[in-house]
């Protein structure tokens, strides 16, 4: 059976090897001199990396800017590639043998049906996992020394940085497997369940960073003082109307609330109305960016910070493995029952 | 001998429509069974009940003294080629019978390779490259190398040419007669069935019409012709399956297992052909009154 399976998946396996032997060709190619260029490009520019305003933060951005492209490569490939394999692998293992009526000449040599679908679920799945990982450790390496640049923008456990690095990865290739798998047993035809596992795998994407992962673990929350190193974004009209946004104490935390608060505690909107006194002294259009961010502080404005800090990076890709494989594993088991009952 | 099928109000609904009913059925073993019915009837259902592609919504099957696909011991007991032969187009000849080879444990492979070599199947071939026929051929040599108890067959000959049709009824029976292996084949056709089969069943609008010893069966069917008469009046041992009238005169065709003595009738012995188109006439008066006698309730 392992035998036959094989044959069957030959095809698609080989396509799989050929795309990881070029991604890795590719990332291999350009990824160490780009870490090279990283390395020698920091010491050459020195600096304090933790001053906000110094020739290494603007090397670090402007290395950034230059392989952004490369970089939103990466994490689309990995953002799609488990649908990937929920499409192409997925919802095709059972629907082709029903609509070329392979089933039937299959389910009626001398092997029960449970150990047809086992060797099938864990040699194409353990493939698909294993494309998942080797594919998320190549981009891994090739990104770390853009990782290591901290954009804001790009918080590595933001919800398009998270799960495209460390284990998630596989944890979603399982899953998009398993889910393409069961979606063709209920649906029979291999087109219709493709379009079906990719609009399911897309809504879990999608609501897994909106409505679960923030709650792995409670969220830190700090009422914050302005500084001139953690304000992150500041906008002042003529008529004293202020924005303000700081910045997590730890690069790479994912921020879910970032507003500012008076004095009593209440929020206030967009924008903080500044008085006319603060206008004319320390916020007027003479005065220093510090006298300003001094007297917002002293008119007792905070800005209020609600994140997962990056330190829980590990224990929420462990969290987010965890969920994703134990979901593929109950697909499999419903996908069991359901071989039995009333696939044909 | 134990029965080889045994069915007790075997039934099988889909969504709307009962595609089998009140199957009742007790085929010895050794035979070769001929599975007749117009398309639709609910041949292939009856099959896949067999071989345990479907489980049944009502009553019970039984196959070679088993429920039918229950475990490894059952289904090596059973062989099946399934309605147009499926086989795995992307694979070779080769690998067909490797697959039979490692996943039977009575697999015969001197079979296998003399079948295949007698067919003039190039082993090196894709089975997607493969005729009708020789994909048909294919699929039979996988389940005759098995070496079931029961071979069953959906239609196996349904999409041939004559010649393949004949090629592949000729080397099946080959098979049956070098292996003591009992065969239920289907067909909507009589013709195949006639010269192969020695055991009948006729199945219509979802049910078992006949079933029986060809031999038997064939004795037993008469054409009854004479004058136009009231059906009430012919002695209970004769069962009538279809009846014409015409003006003056009435045509029976009954089954009985006494001789008719009635002197008024023209009696005449009845092919398979007759009998299997009266049974199927039959059930369609029988269906047509339906809807009177819905109106009367």
């Amino acid at each position: 059976m392992i035998r036959l399976t094989w044959r069957q998946f030959q095809a698609g396996a080989l396509v799989a090897l050929a795309a990881l032997a070029a991604l890795g060709a590719v990332l291999g190619a350009t990824g160490s001199g780009m870490a090279d260029d990283y390395t020698r490009g920091l010491a050459a520019a020195g600096g304090n990396c933790n001053d906000p305003i110094s020739q290494c933060r603007e090397f670090r951005e402007a290395f950034w800017q230059e392989h952004q492209y490369g970089f939103l490569g990466t994490i689309l490939l990995l953002l799609l590639l488990p649908a990937l394999i929920g499409l192409f692998w997925g919802a095709p293992l059972i629907t082709r043998e029903l609509e070329t009526r392979t089933l039937w000449l299959i389910w009626n040599q001398s092997i029960t049906r449970n150990r047809w679908l086992a060797v099938k679920l864990t040699v194409v799945g353990l493939a698909g996992m294993a494309v998942a990982g080797i594919a998320a450790l190549l981009v891994n390496w090739w990104t770390s020394p853009l990782d290591k640049t901290d954009t804001v923008d790009w918080p590595r456990m933001g919800p398009l940085m998270f799960p495209t690095r460390g284990l998630a990865v596989i944890g979603y290739a399982a899953f998009a497997f398993a889910l393409g798998v069961v979606v063709g047993m209920l649906v029979k035809r291999t087109l219709p369940a493709m379009a079906i596992t990719l609009l399911v795998f897309a809504a879990v994407q999608i609501a897994m960073p909106m409505l679960v992962r923030p709650n792995y673990q409670a969220p830190v929350s700090e009422s914050m003082t302005y500084t001139m190193d953690n304000v992150d974004d500041l906008g002042l009209s003529e008529s004293g109307e202020m924005h303000m946004s700081t910045k997590p104490p730890e690069a790479g935390s994912w921020v879910l609330v970032n507003r500012t608060v008076d004095s009593a505690g209440n929020p206030v909107g967009d924008f903080i109305q500044l008085p006319a006194e603060a206008m004319a002294g320390p916020c007027g259009r003479e005065a220093k960016m510090e006298d300003c961010v001094a007297e917002v502080n002293r008119l007792g404005y905070r800005q209020e910070l609600v994140y997962q800090p990056i330190g829980r990076f590990w224990t929420f890709q462990w969290i987010e493995f965890g969920i994703f494989f134990g979901l593929a594993l109950a697909l499999g088991a419903f996908s069991f029952w359901w071989v039995r009952k009333r696939l044909v | 001998m134990s029965p080889v099928l045994r069915a007790r109000a075997l039934g099988k609904k889909y969504t709307q429509r009962w595609a089998l009913q009140n199957c009742n059925l007790n085929v010895p073993a050794g035979r070769v069974v001929g599975l007749v019915g117009p398309n639709g009837a609910g041949k292939s259902t009856l099959l896949n009940l067999a071989t345990g592609m479907l489980t049944p919504t009502a009553g019970t099957i039984e196959v070679c003294g088993g429920r039918p696909a229950a475990d490894v011991t059952q289904l090596t007991r059973v062989g099946f080629v399934a309605q147009d032969a499926p086989v795995y187009t992307g694979l070779r000849v080769r690998d067909h019978l490797d697959l039979g080879r490692h996943l039977n444990p009575a697999w015969n492979d001197e079979i296998a390779q003399e079948r295949i070599k007698r067919i003039g199947l190039d082993p090196k071939q894709r089975a997607g490259k493969l005729s009708g026929g020789q994909r048909a051929q294919l699929a039979l040599t996988l389940g005759i190398a098995k070496q079931p108890e029961l071979l069953i067959l959906d239609e196996p000959v349904a999409a041939l040419d004559p010649l393949a049709r004949r090629e592949f009824m000729q080397s099946l029976m080959e098979s049956v007669a070098e292996q003591e292996m009992s065969v239920i084949l289907s067909s909507h056709l009589v013709s195949d069935v006639e010269r192969t089969c020695d055991y009948l069943i006729v199945l219509v609008d979802s049910r078992v019409q006949v079933a029986g010893d060809m031999e038997e069966l064939l004795a037993q069917h008469y054409r009854l012709v004479g004058p136009r008469r009231d059906t009430s009046t012919v002695p209970a041992d004769q069962q009538i399956i279809s009846e014409s009238h015409t003006d003056k005169q009435t045509t029976l065709l009954i089954r009985t297992e006494s001789a008719v003595l009635d002197p008024s009738w023209t009696v005449t012995q009845l092919g398979l052909e007759d009998v299997v188109l009266a049974y199927m006439q039959g059930s369609k008066s029988t269906r047509e009154e339906r809807p009177q006698l819905e109106v009367l309730r």
